[in-house]
């Protein structure tokens, strides 16, 4: 695996890392702090394909808390509050857009 | 119904143990993911978007009540009360902890379930004909074959890391309802002219991104051989087929690279030395595994009794699904009962923890314990005496699994999507409970006849799109969501992919096209009982286009 | 990397001999394919035996006229996923008849254990410390097996008629002798 200081990583536009959680796979984003949240409104939001870089090295470092972590889009609202950047983040973040059976 | 033996019971325990130091070295951080990975996908554990999904396997689609509600069992203290069932014989749950799963695993054992080899790059579950053993059109009981073929398989020292999954199935009928031409390995059992019976083998059928119809390499194998012809098989791909590239690992790729006569003789040549060694199958091995098939003693019953004839006349509702869903059986007075597992806006294949149960108490009742799996995400209750049909399908309609729509228009095929799956382009059952919306009036979908639509949110085509008469394919367009439309696929004896219609159509045109297909088909068939797959045989995708996209 | 060999963490006696590098005298080494195809007879007149590592994508079937000048044949795992290997091992084993030594080189972890041995391996360059210790129990972990390989590990399914039979003694009798 090529280390993902080495991968090329282009942005164009505010993203953060996000990953599955290892006990359980709940969706997780990285925080500034270097630890992880289910909340995305304490994720780590990087403008630079360099701090991309350093924040996502950190994250993929951290093996045993999280799986497979990337960096993905994030878009904000008029005042300023983080959203998903587009729609697989949108589900992952909302879960499901369907009812679920079992409800 | 197959009685596994304490063998059996202890090989999955084993597993079960191994499964929990291995999740419990992946938790200490003493395996990497990328240790790990292969090892949980061989015990059918993905991750998903949200969380981790566990497949389990229902070899050759058998379960006994006391197993349908051991998953209701992991639905409700593992997961989040439903379970969707896959084409190929397996139910997935969505929402299960990997800290719990070995006690999950450790809870299907007891029945003797599990999730080995469901997922990664081995062999995975053997799927056959639904109605196997109970089918009037069949030579015999192709389950033999799958189990024979299951003990094989797991947990093969030579197998276990090929370059890609494989996948082999089995029919011993003459309508194929294993959709065997599109697996790694199809292996169709008939009579050769001196009335024995054997194999026709087939190799690199599979869907995917290059999507190919199986190619036969054995018009007749005897029995005695099937499981050395098999390895044989296995051994030229592990050797050859390409590791380079995930997307040309598949055998078919192989094969089609060398091509199938090149490829039948690397087979001959390496059967030709194990042929006669311990592969071979002698009559007393197979009567042992063909033995502990059981099957209920049938009472001795006539066709059509009183309380059927009675029932159909009493209750137009009833009539209907009976012509729909239910089937000739081997044994006179018995039937064959499909469970519609597509009501009108659910998502198809998913049950419910309520329904589990309540569909293995009238399996016990109804159909001797046992409840069957097709690759058409439906169940099937397969000894059913026909007099207690009426009385069944009450049951059946009030939890919800006996809307009439078998093999009609809203009886969709469709993987899980952008809803659920890592990997998807597209999300795929919202856009199958539309289609079911759109298409709820029965009486109209009996007026347009059998009719598959197979729908996969991504080019993997777990939904088997190109097998569909109408395939809906789910692709990536500026991040917006797209559908590819085929016709003309079906996935039975005469199986073929099926043809692209034109440029993809967004996510709110899709429904709208679909019914554009079908109303063209309407004006174009020659007579009300020719299906829509033979208009389209019969006349090409190009009316067709011209139709559907005159508007567009 | 340890080697295992009976269950245990032993030394290697071995050397690795790279591609151009002179072979030593009177000392055992593994040489390349390459080198293998090319000395053949040279190596076998050194005074020490000779193994070769060879690769996952070449035929056993070229590997076979030389096995009698062998002591030992390596083979390779470049990744824990890439199991040619256990096919060519196989091959080796039950339709060369190769008896001397099976070595797996590569990505080898504690979870591959039980295949390699029932594909024919008897000696193993382990990657972790860890999972070497953990030989013995890895490969006792299952008593079930269901396919026959050249390992000689009954299957369920002889032991299951082997029961069957065992109701009679002539029977027993007959099941003992196979
Ligand atoms: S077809 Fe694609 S989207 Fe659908 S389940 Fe398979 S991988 Fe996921």
């Amino acid at each position: 695996m090529t280390s993902p200081l080495q991968q090329k990583l282009k942005i164009n536009g505010p993203v953060m890392v996000t990953a599955n959680r290892l006990g359980d796979g709940a969706v997780i984003y990285r925080t500034a702090a270097g630890e992880w949240t289910t909340e995305i409104a304490a994720a780590a939001i990087a403008t630079t394909a360099d701090h991309a870089k350093t924040l996502l090295a950190a994250a993929t470092a951290d093996y045993v808390r999280a799986v497979d972590p990337y960096v993905a889009p994030v878009e904000f609202t008029a005042d300023r509050r983080v959203l998903p950047g587009n729609l697989r983040e949108k589900i992952r973040f909302a879960g499901p857009t369907i009812a679920l059976p079992g409800a | 119904m197959y009685l596994y033996d304490d063998f059996d019971k202890t090989l999955v325990d084993e597993r079960v143990n191994e499964f929990r130091d291995q999740v419990k070295r992946r938790l200490s951080g003493e395996l990497t993911e990328e240790e790990f990975k292969s090892l949980r996908l061989m015990n059918g554990v993905y991750l998903q978007l949200h969380a981790y999904m566990l497949r389990i396997a229902i070899p050759y689609g058998t379960l006994s009540s006391e197993q349908m509600r051991m998953l209701a069992h992991v639905a409700r203290r593992y997961d989040r009360n439903y379970g969707h069932f896959t084409t190929r014989q397996n139910i997935q749950f969505n929402w299960i902890k990997l800290d719990e799963l070995p006690d999950a695993m450790a809870d299907l054992a007891s029945v003797k379930m599990h999730a080995m080899q469901t997922s990664g790059n081995c062999i995975r579950n053997i799927t056959t004909d639904q109605w196997a053993g109970v089918a009037p059109d069949e030579i015999e009981d192709a389950r033999v074959w799958g189990e024979i073929l299951r003990q094989w398989s797991t947990l093969h020292p030579e197998f276990s890391f090929l370059p890609r999954k494989f996948k082999i199935a089995i029919t011993a009928a003459s309508h194929d309802r294993a959709a065997v031409k599109v697996h790694d390995i199809g292996l169709r059992l008939h009579k050769n002219g001196a009335g024995e019976a054997g194999f026709e083998v087939m190799v690199g059928g599979g869907l995917g991104r290059t999507a190919f119809i199986g190619k036969t390499i054995r018009p007749f194998l005897p029995k005695r051989d099937l499981l050395s012809y098999v390895e044989a098989i296995l051994r030229v791909y592990n050797q050859f087929g390409r590791r380079d590239n995930i997307y040309k690992a598949r055998i078919k790729i192989l094969v089609h690279e060398i091509g199938a006569e090149a490829f039948g003789r690397e087979v001959e040549a390496e059967w030709e030395k194990i042929k006669d060694g311990a592969l071979a199958l002698d009559p007393k091995a197979i009567a042992e595994i063909a033995s502990r098939f059981r099957y209920p003693d049938y009472e001795r019953l006539a066709d059509e009794p009183a309380e059927l004839k009675a029932g159909l006349a009493a209750d137009a509702r009833f009539d209907t699904w009976f012509k729909n869903s239910v089937w000739r059986h081997k044994v006179p007075g018995y039937a064959i009962v499909t469970l519609s597992l597509k009501p009108e806006g659910g998502p198809p294949g998913d049950a419910t923890a309520e329904q589990m149960d309540a569909i293995a108490d009238l399996a016990d009742r109804y159909s001797a314990n046992e409840i069957r799996v097709g690759h058409e995400q439906n169940l099937v209750l397969p000894h059913v005496r026909q007099r207690d049909l009426p009385e069944l399908w009450r049951a059946l309609d009030s939890i919800g699994v006996a809307t009439p729509n078998v093999n009609l228009v809203s009886d969709i095929i469709s993987c899980p999507g952008l809803d659920y799956c890592a990997l998807a382009n597209t999300r795929s059952i919202p856009v199958a409970q539309e289609l079911t919306r759109r298409f709820r009036d029965l009486d109209l979908a009996r007026g347009l006849g059998r009719l598959h639509i197979n729908i996969s949110g991504c080019i993997n085509a777990c939904g088997h799109h190109h097998v569909g008469h109408i395939g809906i394919l789910g692709v990536e367009k500026n991040g917006e969501e797209y559908f590819q439309l085929t016709i003309g696929g079906r996935a039975d004896e005469k199986a073929e992919v099926g043809a692209l219609l034109g440029p993809a159509v967004p996510y709110d045109d899709v429904v709208d096209t679909v019914e554009d297909i079908v109303a063209a088909y309407l004006e174009l068939r020659e007579r009300p009982d020719e299906l829509f797959i033979d208009t389209v045989k019969r006349i090409g995708v190009e009316p067709f286009q011209e139709r559907v996209y005159a508007t567009r | 990397m340890p080697l295992v060999k009976g269950g245990r963490i032993v030394e290697d006696s071995y050397q690795r001999v790279l591609d151009d590098a002179p072979v030593p005298d009177r000392i055992p080494v593994i040489v390349p394919a390459a080198r293998l195809l090319a000395d053949a007879d040279d190596l076998a007149r050194r005074g020490g035996v000779t193994g070769v590592l060879w690769p996952n994508d070449r035929r056993i079937a070229e590997l076979a006229p030389h096995l009698h000048k062998l002591a030992l044949v390596a083979l390779v795992f470049p990744k824990f996923k890439d199991g040619r290997a256990y096919s060519q091992a196989r091959q080796l084993r039950e339709q060369y008849g190769w008896r001397g030594e099976l070595r797996a080189t590569g990505e080898i972890l504690r979870d591959q254990f039980m295949f390699l041995e029932r594909a024919g391996f008897d000696s193993f360059e382990v990657k972790k410390e860890a999972d070497a210790e953990a030989f013995v129990e890895a490969t006792r972990r299952f008593s079930v097996f269901y396919q026959p390989t050249g390992d000689g590990r009954a299957t369920a399914l002889r032991a299951r008629l082997a029961r069957a039979s065992s109701a009679t003694p002539i029977a027993r009798e007959r099941e003992q002798v196979r």
